[in-house]
């Protein structure tokens, strides 16, 4: 997943997160790169039309932006089940964050042809445990 | 700026190379399905599948070696078959295995230039020696590209 897909990502899941305009810094934060950054990316999102910023009340996704948001969540959801349900890695959810430039959109095709995804995908993801609330996940210490 | 996180252990290089084994399996048992079961392939279409399937199963093998000298376990080809079978779509025509396979060979290509440039980032000494370890996923890497040329190839003089 490149960069841009990356930051979409994280845009799309502080907006509904916080049901508005995602603030620059809880971007930066998600994505735990430094807010100049994520300034700099912002602005490249918004001359691609992919994204508008508002000084004072932070950035929102197009139309194209909020799609290309919700393909990106889903290739990091075949990440994690993949994980989970083929590699069995109980650390999934670290692993997934770790891989998840080096997998791109083809290759997340490919390996969800042998994981059982639910059709709601992405809407099932929850932001705030970074997993999909339907993936039935192993209690681990720090559950 | 990039948000490419360089390979950074050899935990990681080793999950890497699993799912790189689990694209292989993937794809060798697809070509596999598509050779035995579609209705109406011709011989050319028919070898190139069976070969596909030979040089799939060939780099999960060199990827296994990199695999164990880290220490490392592999999905077992079995587990994935039943896996593919359970999903794979029986209605697929001539025209779709050629795409499939096209899309098999694209894929595989693409995921080992990334797992290169994330290797090529990186400055840990990994358990496996480095160049055998480039080296080894560069052939492959030519030879997913070399895959897809035929692949294309064939769906031209179909087209």
């Amino acid at each position: 997943m490149n960069t841009a897909d990356q930051y979409l990502k994280a845009i799309y899941l502080v907006q509904d997160r916080e049901d508005g305009p995602a603030s620059t810094g809880a971007v930066a934060d998600m994505l735990d790169v430094s807010p100049a950054s994520a300034n700099e990316m912002i602005g490249k999102l918004e001359d691609k039309g992919l994204a508008e910023h508002e000084k004072y009340k932070g950035v929102s996704l197009s139309d194209d932006g909020i799609v290309r948001a919700r393909d990106a969540l889903q290739n990091y959801c075949i990440i994690e089940r993949f994980l989970l349900e083929v590699l069995e890695v109980e650390d999934f959810r670290g692993e997934a964050k770790q891989l998840e430039s080096v997998i791109d959109e083809t290759v997340a095709e490919r390996l969800d042809t042998i994981i059982d995804r639910e059709p709601q995908c992405p809407d099932c993801f929850d932001a705030d445990d970074d997993v999909c609330a339907l993936l039935e996940a192993p209690a681990t210490a720090d559950d | 700026m990039s948000l490419t996180v360089p390979v950074g252990s050899d935990h990681q290089l080793a999950r890497l190379l699993q799912i790189g084994i689990v694209l292989e399996e993937v794809v060798e048992a697809r070509a596999a399905r598509h050779a035995r079961e579609t209705d109406g392939l011709d011989e050319e279409v028919r070898t190139m599948l069976e070969d596909a399937v030979e040089e799939s199963a060939d780099h999960r093998h060199r990827l296994e070696g990199l695999v164990d000298e880290l220490d490392a376990e592999t999905v077992p080809f079995e587990e994935i078959e039943t896996l593919v079978e359970a999903q794979y779509e029986t209605d697929e025509d001539f025209d779709g295995v050629l795409y499939d396979q096209l899309c098999n060979e694209e894929t595989a290509y693409k995921f080992y230039d990334d797992l290169i440039e994330a290797i090529e980032a990186s400055d840990i000494d990994f358990g496996v020696d480095r160049e055998h370890l480039l080296d080894t996923l560069a052939t492959i890497r030519e030879e997913e590209a070399e895959g897809a040329e035929e692949v294309t190839q064939l769906m031209e003089t179909r087209g």
